[in-house]
């Protein structure tokens, strides 16, 4: 897809380009995100959810009281650059995943902006992947979802096999795997498509020690190839091994944000 | 707090000379969310067509792989339709009496329909079923819903092998008028994308719509003359009411049912504008079906 700068650069921008490249042009611009969304179905105990107070609720036009609004990310703003590797730590339901989605460009702002070069993809592929199926149907079917062409899966299948380390099991059904070997096929297919901008969300948590540095390898490369990575993780050591820049999110604002080991060692302490 | 980061300091203290907004300007960076033009659109769908033959085939495939007889069932569940349905409407209820080979009459009209309803429900239910697709990745919406329809259509060839096979034994001769059963098809094909396109957005956001569904389909189905012929069953009606006959000939799904006994079987007539009827749903419900859809590809999967 994009890969590319389709617009012309002018001189005077090339200029620029070149000057900022010691510490990486920006590919991601946060501004002052607000994030809300609405919840369905959170019932309370009282609220029982029966035919009669659904009637009822009609009749007195309520509407739905299980219709929650979260306000999730409250005003963040941060500039990422080509070549960083970004993670994002903070407690369940700081808003981390959701600042990711928003980033995708899967979650609208409610105030505030996303801008982006290129498409940002959540290394997300799960969702199309059927566990009835075999693994080297998945790899075609997952490949597929996120817009490579036949020619690009036949190139890569040999590869997302390998780096899978799956082995044989490519031929049986993905129910039939363990976690961790789910896991890997998942990542290997996820990480086959070149990303301008990579969001990784808990990803690395399964998956043995030795997958777990060969996926940081990859995570390293694509940093390299000039690409940026976010990865949310609660393993604060995978962090640790592989970002160069954390930002820590609390109740939907940074918290702090900055070198690895400062901002894991503040986060540990609170 | 200290944030010593020089990252940070583009975020913070760089508001005070360049506003974030002007940096992406700058650096020609641009909003994530928007809705790609009409025709930019369907490239987009194009470019995916790989994906949409891969996940209806992949659905098909493991609908059935739990089961000992496998793909198999792609042929018997059409086959013990059929027979239900002779079962009832041909031995119990016995409709048969004023209709020249009412198996075959019967069979195709609900194989036809099925086809048709199973399309368009699969439609509606193709957005709220994939929520955690859409959240993950990017391509476009009417990928599912059409996903949906190559896989009833690769359902229904299983089933027209088996009404042609039905139908050749009931009696019927091999005529040239079988070379148009793909048209015939191909239009029920067009109108079925389309109208599951409209149910796809309506299901998406009335969550309440599945729920409606059934009802609506049976309601379709009892309307669009499967176990009966329209107008023996409105003979009797008064001269005042003569335009209700042409009202339930209208209905696309009767019409595509009256299309294919055409073709199938020598000794049926079918309503004067079939053809002509056929046609106009094929096409209207493809371009405000796809039109409609469209219109909210960016809020699928939201809120």
């Amino acid at each position: 897809m994009a890969m590319e700068r389709v617009w012309p650069l002018t001189a005077e921008e090339q200029e620029a380009t070149r000057k900022s490249s010691a510490t990486g042009t920006p590919t991601v611009i946060v501004d002052d995100l607000h994030i809300v969304y609405k919840v369905y179905g959170a019932t309370s105990a009282e609220e029982k959810g029966n035919a009669a107070t659904a009637l009822l609720r009609l009749v007195k036009r309520q509407g739905r009281p299980q219709m929650r609004e979260v306000h999730a990310v409250k005003g963040v703003s941060f500039v990422a650059r080509h070549g960083d590797a970004i993670g994002i730590i903070g407690r369940n339901g700081s808003g981390k995943s959701t600042l990711l989605r928003a980033i995708a460009g899967l979650l609208p702002p409610h105030s505030g902006a996303v801008y982006t070069d290129g498409q940002p993809s959540l290394l997300g592929v799960n969702a199309a992947l059927m566990k009835e199926l075999t693994g080297e149907r998945n790899i075609t079917l997952g490949c597929y979802a996120m817009g490579m062409t036949p020619s690009e899966v036949r190139a890569k299948y040999d590869e997302i096999v390998d780096f899978s380390g799956i082995g044989e099991f490519v031929q049986f059904p993905m129910s039939t795997y363990s976690s961790g070997m789910g896991a890997r096929l998942r990542f290997a297919i996820a990480s086959a498509k070149v990303h301008d901008v990579l969001l990784i969300d808990e990803a690395l948590a399964t998956g043995d020690r030795e997958f777990r540095k060969r996926s940081q390898k990859r995570i390293m490369q694509m940093r390299e190839s000039a690409g940026t990575v976010f990865l949310v993780a609660h393993n604060l050591d995978v962090i640790e091994e592989t970002c160069n820049r954390v930002i820590w999110l609390h109740k939907g604002k940074i918290k702090m944000d900055g070198d690895p080991a400062e901002v894991i060692g503040a986060y540990n302490k609170a | 707090m200290s944030q010593p980061d020089s990252a940070v300091a583009d975020a913070q203290g760089g508001a005070a000379t360049e506003s974030l907004a002007a940096l992406a300007k700058r650096h020609g960076l641009r909003r994530a969310i928007a809705r790609p033009s009409l025709p930019f659109y369907v490239k987009q769908l194009w470019a995916r067509r790989h994906f949409v033959l891969k996940y209806a085939t992949s659905r098909n495939v493991s609908k059935y792989s739990q089961s000992m007889l496998g793909q198999l069932w792609q042929l018997l569940t059409p086959l013990l339709n059929a027979g239900v349905y002779y079962l009832m409407f041909g031995v119990i209820l016995d409709q048969k009496k004023d209709i020249s080979n009412y198996t075959a009459f019967l069979i195709t009209g609900v194989f036809i329909f099925t086809f048709t309803q199973r399309t368009v429900s699969g439609g509606a239910k193709s957005i709220s079923n994939n929520l955690s697709l859409i959240r993950a990745l990017h391509f476009p919406r009417a990928a599912l819903p059409l996903a949906y329809a190559v896989q009833e259509l690769q359902q229904l060839l299983w089933s027209m092998l088996v009404l042609i096979g039905i139908v050749l034994l009931t009696g019927e001769p091999l005529t040239l008028y079988w070379l148009l059963i793909p048209v015939a098809l191909l239009l029920q094909l067009t109108f079925n994308i389309g109208a599951s396109l409209f149910m796809a957005r309506v299901g998406a956001f009335a969550r309440d719509m599945n729920q409606l569904l059934p009802f609506i389909m049976r309601t379709w189905l009892y309307a669009s003359g499967v176990f009966f012929s329209i107008p023996d069953r409105v003979a009797d009606l008064p001269e005042s009411l003569a335009f209700v006959q042409y009202i339930m000939e209208l209905n696309p799904a009767a019409a595509y049912i009256e299309l294919m006994r055409d073709l199938l079987i020598q000794s049926h007539t079918p309503p004067q504008w079939a053809w002509t009827t056929a046609i106009f749903w094929a096409v209207f419900a493809l371009v405000i079906g796809f039109w409609y859809f469209w219109r909210a590809e960016e809020r699928y999967g939201r809120g």
